[in-house]
């Protein structure tokens, strides 16, 4: 019996008259539907989803300034690119690749993915969720209105000090770097809160911290690390704010003050950041490996503390990013060892891939071979990361194409190849189609030897000497060949995306793939493709880790595996996909109590650009933006989680006056589980 | 799992007719979180936990810039007003007391009480604010400016979030305060107070640290 297929699954009634109408500037949204819908979601599904396109957008944006700087240099002395464009096509490349594409993409998949595996139906704060999302898009959108206002920020994705200063990047450009940064940071921070509040406070019953799929605990861990890692970014940029905006003095040598703070800071921050980008695709990879070499992960505990030690001994390295700015030889002695320390849990982590191929029955679909691409290109730049711990070497190799090379096989190797890998194994989940795995496979391939070709030579010609964020290079140094080779390369991985974006397209019509086309493990595999929007019609209780696959798999008397006959899916499995048992018929799925949509988070976050270009340009926008705000928090505040005057179910519960209706603070644990009568008992 | 356990586990089979509107999940403790925390405070501590990095962050760039040489105008250590600074610090002190009283009273639905301690704790913390204010001004006319020197812009700075913290925090005592008087703050949303009071009294511990490290510790 498919309860969705009859009726749509919230009951959002049309709302005729709101009750309660916050601030009395809006009706509450009422549509699960549409455009409109997508304005006001507060579904973490949907939310995933929008983070997901977005990023893939700023993918795009930050691929095609790699390419123009490619193209600068291909030749020596190239005349594509003047070298203030070229300064802000790095610099836009970097800051683009790090905070608009790898971070919002992380965020997608937790979004979507950490309510379903620990059994949930939302995440704790939905409609915050919704305003790290807008807040976010907003904070790109205003770095990017940069190009169009006078140029964009040229000074690198580290913005060293005391080149940042107005002294020497008088133009507006530093300053939409600083605010945009400002704006994302603060849509990261309530993104933290919001998902390790999830994590801790919404597993299933049964669901221990050590039953987590490994995902969920790579992104819980990379979830900590922003919560402590953003606050500092945002010392460091206000700091910078207040020199360039106000005349404060924190950067401005002439009065004595220390550019060192600035590294200081900034990679206090930068190096927990370099673990936030690479945790939750490490994750990704641990999900999609057990899968397909069709055993369970080996040694899952290792797994998760090795990604706890990494989350810890990632802010005890930061200064190994500044051993060719003097601070001395004890804490150059001290960064090193701690630098060297990191990688045994990193190695942890690859033996532990390494054991779960192992004997498996490897099935080689493109996610996994993007899982199996992270493993072996991640290794490559783990290995020269490793090398930088060792001082001497790292002083010869700073600021070359050497180390350029080692962060690409760090966050494209590592991070993006994750991404990928995530994106082909859940897309049926998400999308309930599969990808085409003969265009995937082909993307893979191009992608691999792309990214092998522009980044491995980078290594050559970083031994060689060949200086990073230099527009130019002189013919007759030796490098010509491998640049050349490089800018090749960078053109196969833009093939490749293309071929991505081919087959999204190609393949929106494929055959639906069922629940669980994999034959997974965890628990988003055990509810519809696309999920209804409550997740699952009854909460779990969990008894495993791999709970799905021990709900599908019994043991005969060998111990061998043995697909159970009967076993239930959790949510409104459609007849085409139903293999096992049936859905719960005794489930109404009307009595579910989701939060509803509201407009109040994109209005709270509009509210943010504006401040920042009133910062820049006039005071009176600012203030305008801060009345946004301070409407925006009210609105959001006040208003009821759950709309009183949405229908879900017949209880005949929600009187206007009723006490219930106090639950504005109430959100969505209360809302997945709870009843208005219980709120004011 | 087999089926039959999973249908054992189901718990909407076992709700009898008469009380159908219950939700399923009702049967369950879906109400309690995974940590007993609800998820409000958890995200308080959590949001708290961040914040201590950002003053953090803040602390450690005065007191680098503490001991520099200045290049122009008074150095900050010369011009403060200890005692004055003593008397708004005790202020802002007690503040957590009243923030304690409200809470306890409410906890009790108490309303009239609460309401008068919360509106306390806003008033203590608007002299503060007031008395920050004072200082500020104070400074600056012993030639003390924002970009005057390195101190000037890192003391103003440091001690500018903290009181705009203090406001923030104001402003949510007085919006519990218009809640309570129209009702909407009964005994059993006390958790609210008590969350807006674990704000409150980060508020005020971060300032027992700049105090210390600030004003009575000599450069």
């Amino acid at each position: 019996m498919a309860l969705t297929e009859e009726r749509p699954p919230l009951e959002l009634t049309a709302g005729d008259e709101p009750v309660r109408n916050p601030l009395g500037a809006f009706s509450r949204p009422s549509s699960s539907y549409g455009w409109r819908s997508w304005l006001t979601t507060v579904d973490h599904k949907k939310i995933g989803i929008l983070y997901g396109a977005t990023a893939m957008a700023f993918f795009a944006l930050g691929g095609l300034e790699a390419l123009l700087l490619r193209v600068q240099l291909a030749q020596p002395e190239g005349q594509v690119l003047s070298p203030e464009v070229y300064n802000q096509m790095f610099t836009m490349h970097g800051t683009t690749m790090v905070f608009l594409v790898i971070m919002p993409m992380l965020a997608a998949f937790s979004n979507y993915l950490i309510p379903l595996m620990i059994g949930a139906r939302d995440v704790a704060f939905p409609r915050l969720n919704a305003l790290s999302y807008w807040v976010f898009l907003f904070g790109g959108l205003f770095l990017y209105s940069s190009f169009f206002l006078g140029g964009a920020p040229d000074n690198g994705w580290f913005n060293y000090a005391p080149n940042s200063g107005v002294a020497f990047s008088p133009g507006h450009g530093i300053d939409f770097w600083t605010l945009g940064l400002q704006i994302t940071g603060i849509a990261s921070l309530l993104g933290a809160v919001n998902l390790i509040t999830t994590c801790l406070n919404m597993r299933a019953p049964g669901m221990t911290l050590l039953r987590m799929p490994v995902f969920v605990w790579m992104a819980l861990v990379a979830q900590f690390l922003l919560l402590f890692a953003i606050p500092v970014i945002t010392v460091a940029l206000f700091l910078l704010m207040f020199d360039r905006l106000f005349g404060a003095n924190f950067f401005n040598v002439e009065a004595g003050a220390d550019p060192l703070l600035w590294q200081h800071l900034f990679w206090i921050f930068g190096h927990p950041e370099v673990y936030i980008l690479v945790l939750p695709a490490f994750g990704i990879v641990s999900d999609v490996i057990p899968t397909f070499a069709r055993k369970p992960l080996f040694g899952y505990p290792f797994m998760v503390f090795s990604g706890i030690a990494i989350g810890f001994m990632g802010w005890g390295v930061w200064a190994h990013h500044m051993f060719a700015s003097g601070i001395g030889p004890v804490s150059v002695a001290a960064f090193s060892l701690s630098t060297m320390f990191i990688a045994v849990p990193t190695g942890v982590k690859i033996f532990n891939w390494i054991g779960t191929l192992w004997k498996g029955k490897l099935i080689f679909t493109t996610a996994m071979l993007f899982a199996v691409a992270l493993v072996s290109q991640f290794t490559i730049g783990g290995l020269s990361g490793v090398m930088h711990s060792v001082a001497p070497h790292d002083t010869q190799q700073t600021d070359t194409y050497f180390i350029v090379a080692h962060f690409h096989y760090v966050l494209f190797g590592g991070s993006m190849f994750g991404i990928f890998a995530g994106i082909y194994y859940w897309w049926p989940k998400i999308f309930g189609h599969k990808l085409s795995e003969r265009i995937g496979k082909a993307h893979f391939w191009t992608m691999f030897v792309g990214f092998n070709l522009t980044f491995g030579p980078m290594h050559i010609v970083g031994l060689q000497g060949m200086p990073r964020r230099t527009a130019t290079y002189p013919e007759g140094m030796g490098w010509d060949l491998m640049n050349l080779l490089e800018t090749i390369g960078s053109f196969l991985i833009a093939i490749s995306f293309l071929m991505w974006v081919y087959n999204v397209v190609a393949s929106r019509k494929n055959p639906h793939a069922g629940a669980d086309p994999w034959d997974g493990r965890t628990l988003e595999w055990s509810i519809s493709s696309p999920p209804p929007a409550y997740n699952f019609d009854v909460e779990p209780t969990v008894e495993h880790l791999d709970e799905w696959w021990h709900r599908k798999y019994g043991e005969d008397e060998h111990g061998r595996p043995v697909r159970r006959e009967h076993f239930t899916y959790l949510s409104g499995v459609d007849e085409a996909s139903r293999r096992g048992g049936g859905d719960d018929p005794d489930v109404d799925v009307s009595d579910i109590h989701l939060p509803s949509p509201s407009y109040w988070p994109i209005v709270l976050a509009l509210g943010l650009p504006l401040i920042a270009y009133g910062l820049i340009y006039t005071y009176w926008l600012a203030a305008l933006g801060g009345l946004v705000i301070i409407a925006g928090s009210f609105g959001l505040g006040l208003e009821p989680s759950v709309d009183p005057d949405a229908g879900h179910g017949d209880h005949g519960d929600h009187g206007p006056d009723d006490e219930g209706h106090d639950q504005e603070l109430a959100e969505v644990g209360a809302a997945a589980g709870g009843d208005d009568d219980e709120e004011a008992s | 799992m087999s089926v039959s356990e999973q249908t054992a586990t189901a718990p909407a089979g076992a709700v009898p007719e008469g009380a159908a509107h219950v939700p399923h999940d009702a049967t369950t403790p879906a109400h309690h979180t995974s940590t007993g925390l609800s998820h409000e405070k958890l995200a308080m501590w959590l949001f708290l936990g961040s914040e201590c990095l950002l003053f953090g962050g803040l602390i450690s760039t005065f007191l680098l810039y503490r001991t520099r040489e200045v290049t122009a105008g008074p150095p900050v250590g010369d011009i403060y007003d200890i005692p004055f600074t003593s008397v708004s610090s005790f202020v802002l002190l007690m503040s957590s007391l009243t923030m304690v009283l409200a809470l306890s009273a409410i906890q009790r639905a108490d309303h009239r009480r609460a309401r008068t301690w919360l509106l306390t704790t806003a008033l203590l913390g608007s002299t503060f604010v007031a008395g920050q204010v004072y200082e500020f001004t104070t400074f600056v006319h012993e030639g003390l400016g924002y970009t005057t020197n390195l101190q000037g812009s890192a003391f103003y700075t440091l001690t500018g979030f903290h009181g705009v913290h203090v406001t923030l925090g104001i402003l949510m005592l007085l919006s519990l305060f218009v809640m309570s008087l129209r009702g909407r703050l009964p005994a059993g949303k006390a958790e609210t107070v008590e969350i807006v009071g674990l704000y409150w009294h980060f508020v005020d511990i971060v300032w027992i640290i700049i105090f210390t490290l600030v004003y009575l510790i000599p450069a």
